[in-house]
């Protein structure tokens, strides 16, 4: 293990001028030398930076999410499903960046004690996996529509005389700390329900990958992918509906009221409202809304991650280069038939090249439950991250209006340098203080303490995180651990490599994941968010930090994408496969290294991306 | 005289029937064309020619004698009554007719290749090659980069002539078959005048992995290749997909060319602006996947193939394949299932956690 040793997580040194960093997270993320049993267990384990959710540090409420999985992905494996040689992720901070660890079983009798629970309990889940699976989507359409419903109310000078004639006996003040509470909850109930089939969902694609690279040594990833992926996808929705709105536009003889970006989105529904067609177009853009506008910018794991519905000119610039895409004469549609097509042709000629009866037997079984997982781990997102992440922000946003107004904050955005108790503690001191009719002390304590913060986060984000800590182990069987982060011997050789590039501008060469097939050249554009999406020219190489759905537009305009975060199935290499664009995925930095204008060379086979300079 | 097609057939019109006509070397190459699989153009001269010949030249007769005063056990008698039957088949004129169809052929398929005098080889096709007196002579008589009317005139009845090697007399007689029910057939094709060559196996011998084509290549002829002598170019094509997956560009030290003058082939240093490019473009080397792919199925088993991409032939089929046989390595191996049966997927999946995965191997 020589050559893949990673630094001793300890032996971490503070970045100059973030001394005391530590309190902006929860306390038992941190690393320690304070307990030797403790330290060791630390030493021990290899710690890798979870780069995958988190390409930029930690804000520290945005840590909620992280809270939030780290409680139930853990709690599924060890406490629910028993999965045998495995318990869950543990985690830490450094730096403001997470890593995570696989927590192994060690001792080889309670595993086997483990494997009967394992297969009582996951079998009931496979056996009745529609049947819980349609109550899963119940369970979170409650929660969302719980979330939707939940009121922030500013806090009145004196309570209406209602409060009296009904006899509420609870106050304003008091309604506001159990909404926040409430919102909390929801939040972290989603996130249980989040890992309700992930876990089994992971595992049975694992044990088909093994299968099939197995029985085909030289299979690329995304073929195994693409015999399981399901054909239509929640997270095409809202792409399918802007192109619906193009077409409707097209056929209502309204792309001159739609007119060109920079028209501003109320500008177009001004000169829409003219029409007769006009209105019906707003009806039908209006149901679009609600859930299919709820799709995130981004991942939806950070605050900042806007939806299209809080951004409207978004998904109206999308509708814009549709209406130019059909008046061109294209078919805007995504290719389904071939997509079916192909996979049905994948699945049916590798499974004649197998051998023997028992082979074809295992394929069957394997890939059977390999299909029927996938609609779930493909869908959850778009339920979890987008819908309900997307609401969810903008009430903390409705929270923080109300901090801001008591000078708590200096700016609504300030909110997301606070812990989520930490403004349950401040919300106590808010609402006291109006009570009471005195002066809180947060206005004394935290723009101060936040303005601190913001210059601690500003450094963290200048320092790039080394990809490793610890030790890293022989044997990973946390499915997670092998699908999702793709912890392999490859990917930690790589991570070593990585700590030894210098100079971003001597860099011509970039190694990352072959996310589509096909060699591409061209000049790269490079898009920090979906907003620069309108820079982007005719036959251009997308870089980006990483793609999502509200992206999709984009890509019937480029020829390649190149992406830093992201993994065989992300959204980038997923959407890419299907328009037969070469992608290169999961390179860490191709943003940082790459600049708009420059002429570049994407290999989609290999995962390799050439600068010329 | 008899109609064209009585003598000479090119190989387009040949095909598993007209064995008794054009042996088995050449009615393979028939069968390949039709299954799409290019092989270097050519044609057949017939074993009706053959015949003809005898009879025109007046020398069946003679060589029939000959063969009977072959004393039984006398090496020595076996071995002279060769020599001067096999001169004699050499120093005879090629009648006029059987000329003029042998040298029309010549000169549409130079024509054809567009270049002068093609070179060519030329090489004998047996009719029986289950017998061995007639496997010898079908084997062993190839003739390369011949040129002209006259070489390849020269080369055809040297072909004939192979037919009477003391080996195969010795063998006839051994096996007790009639040496006038022997005949022969003679191919021409035109010599691959390879500018990339290697092999290609319809899986990975790397891997094993049947859903593979891994082809290497190099510059020149695949003597390079085949001898091991240079590091090929190296790519993986997924059969299914019909994808490169993976593209291997080696430093390419020295290739093997012709001689302009002499015709033979030579070894040189590759130059140094094509040593590190790679020697087939993406397009071509799917293009000899999905011909490694049509062979395969046209064999019914995973096939070890030799291929040249010409300089000459202009157009599409300039991707042709000289020779392919039966991989042997993986396809020996005995087949076992890739995972132990199981009675459900649960409990495959248990099975993978627990053995969880081996990351550092």
């Amino acid at each position: 293990m020589a050559d893949k040793s990673f630094p001793n997580p300890h032996e971490i040194e503070a970045i100059p001028g973030t001394e005391g960093w530590e309190r902006m997270y929860p306390y038992h993320y941190l690393f320690t030398t304070k307990d030797k049993e403790r330290e060791t267990y630390e030493n021990n384990m290899f710690w890798f930076n979870d780069a995958l959710h988190y390409p930029e540090p930690m804000y520290p409420f945005d840590i909620i999410w992280d809270e939030a999985w780290f409680l139930a992905l853990s709690q599924f494996n060890t406490r629910i499903f028993m999965i045998p040689p495995v318990y869950g992720v543990d985690h830490r901070i450094i730096n403001g960046n997470v890593y995570i660890t696989p927590v192994p079983v060690t001792d080889p009798e309670e595993v086997q004690k483990r494997v009967p629970l394992f297969m009582e309990r996951a079998g009931y889940y496979f056996e009745n996996w529609d049947k819980l699976q349609a109550n899963w989507e119940k369970k979170m359409r409650g929660i969302i529509s719980d979330l939707e419903a939940l009121e922030i109310t500013k806090l009145p000078a004196m309570e209406d005389i209602s409060v009296v004639k009904n006899g509420l006996g609870t106050s304003s003040g008091y309604e506001l700390i159990k909404n926040y509470d409430k919102l909390i909850d929801l939040g972290i109930r989603c996130w249980q329900y989040h890992f309700e089939f992930l876990n089994l969902g992971y595992a049975s694609y694992v044990i088909f990958v093994d299968f099939c690279t197995k029985a085909f040594p030289d299979i690329p990833l995304q073929k195994i992918t693409q015999m399981v992926a399901g054909i239509d996808v929640l997270l095409y929705r809202p792409d399918d509906e802007l192109k619906k709105l193009a077409k409707l536009a097209v056929e209502f003889n309204l792309t001159d009221q739609i007119g060109k970006d920079g028209k501003d989105v109320k500008d177009v529904m001004a000169s829409l409202q003219g029409s007769e067609n006009g209105k019906k177009w707003i009806t039908a853009w209006d149901g679009a809304k609600n859930p299919w506008f709820n799709i995130s910018t981004g991942t939806g794991w950070y605050h900042q991650d806007i939806s299209w519905n809080d951004n409207l000119n978004i998904p109206m610039s999308s509708v814009r280069i549709y209406i130019e895409k059909i008046k061109g004469g294209h078919n805007i549609d995504r290719p389904m038939d071939a997509v079916k097509e192909e996979r049905k042709r994948l699945i049916t000629e590798y499974r004649g090249l197998l051998k023997t009866d028992e082979d074809r037997k295992t394929f069957d079984q394997l890939h059977g439950t390999a299909e029927l997982v996938f609609p779930y781990v493909e869908n959850h997102m778009f339920y979890v991250e987008h819908w309900f992440h997307s609401v969810f922000w903008n009430k903390m946003r409705e929270v923080a209006a109300i901090m801001t107004e008591y000078k708590f904050l200096k700016g609504q955005e300030d909110i997301w340098f606070l812990s989520r108790s930490e403004i349950k503690e401040a919300l106590w001191d808010l609402v006291t203080s109006w009570a009471t009719g005195t002066k809180g002390y947060g206005p004394l304590h935290w723009p101060e303490e936040i303005a601190w913060r913001k210059g601690v986060y500003q450094k963290f984000k200048e320092h790039r995180p080394l990809p490793a800590y610890g030790t890293p182990p022989e044997v990973i069987a946390e499915p997670f651990t092998v699908v999702l982060w793709g912890v392999t011997n490859e990917s930690m050789a790589a991570w070593a490599k990585l700590k030894e590039i210098g100079d971003p501008d001597k860099v011509n060469e970039i190694e990352g994941f072959a996310g589509s097939p096909g060699v591409v050249e061209g000049i790269a554009r490079v898009c920090r968010s979906v907003e620069d999406i309108g820079q982007l020219k005719e036959g251009e190489i997308l870089v980006a930090p990483t793609t999502s759905p509200s992206w999709a537009p984009v890509f019937q305009k480029i020829k390649g994408v190149i992406t830093d975060v992201g993994g065989i199935m992300s959204h980038a290499a997923i959407v890419c496969r299907e328009y037969g664009m070469p992608a290169v995925v999961g390179t860490g930095q191709s943003t940082t290294i790459i600049k708009s204008g420059m002429k570049i060379k994407l290999n989609g086979d290999t995962g390799r991306v050439y600068i010329e300079r | 005289m008899e109609k064209r097609s009585d003598y000479v057939l090119w190989f387009e019109e040949c095909d598993l029937n007209s064995i008794p006509l054009v042996g088995g070397k050449n009615a393979s190459l028939g069968e390949l064309l039709k299954a799409q699989i290019p092989v270097p153009p050519g044609f057949a001269v017939t074993t009706k020619a053959y015949t003809l010949f005898l009879e025109q030249g007046g020398i069946k007769k003679d060589i029939f004698k000959l063969l009977k005063e072959i004393k039984a056990n006398d090496m020595d008698s076996g071995e002279a009554a060769s020599k001067t039957i096999r001169a004699m088949i050499e120093n005879t004129e090629v009648c006029d007719d059987l000329q003029d169809y042998i040298g029309e052929f010549y000169r549409r398929l130079s024509k054809r290749c567009n270049v002068p005098a093609v070179p060519a080889a030329v090489r004998s096709s047996a009719t029986a090659e289950d017998l061995p007196g007639a496997s010898f002579a079908g084997q062993q008589d190839t003739f390369l980069w011949i040129r002209g009317m006259d070489g390849i005139l020269t080369h055809v009845k040297k072909c004939w002539s192979s037919l009477f090697t003391s080996r195969a007399i010795y063998y006839r007689a051994k096996m007790g078959f009639p040496h006038e029910a022997v005949e022969i057939s003679v191919g021409v094709q035109k010599m691959a005048n390879a500018w990339v060559a290697g092999v290609m196996f319809t899986l990975n011998p790397a891997t094993g992995d049947r859903a593979t084509v891994a082809i290497d290549a190099n510059w020149g002829f695949g003597e390079s290749v085949v001898s091991g002598e240079c590091t090929p170019d190296n790519f993986l094509v997924n059969k299914i997909t019909d994808e490169v997956i993976r593209k291997t560009v080696s430093h390419k030290t020295i290739l093997y060319t012709r001689e302009p003058v002499s015709h033979s082939v030579i070894k040189q240093t590759v130059p140094a602006e094509r040593s590190d490019i790679q020697c087939v473009v993406d397009k071509d080397v799917i293009e000899l996947a999905k011909i490694g792919k049509r062979i395969e199925k046209h064999y019914g088993k995973a096939m070890d193939i030799e291929w040249a991409i010409d300089k000459d032939t202009p157009g599409q089929a300039k991707i042709m394949i000289l020779q392919s046989r039966p991989e042997t390595v993986w396809s020996d191996k005995k087949i076992e299932p890739v995972m132990e049966a199981r009675s459900s997927a649960l409990e495959h999946i248990c099975a993978g956690l627990l053995a969880g995965r081996r990351i550092n191997p």
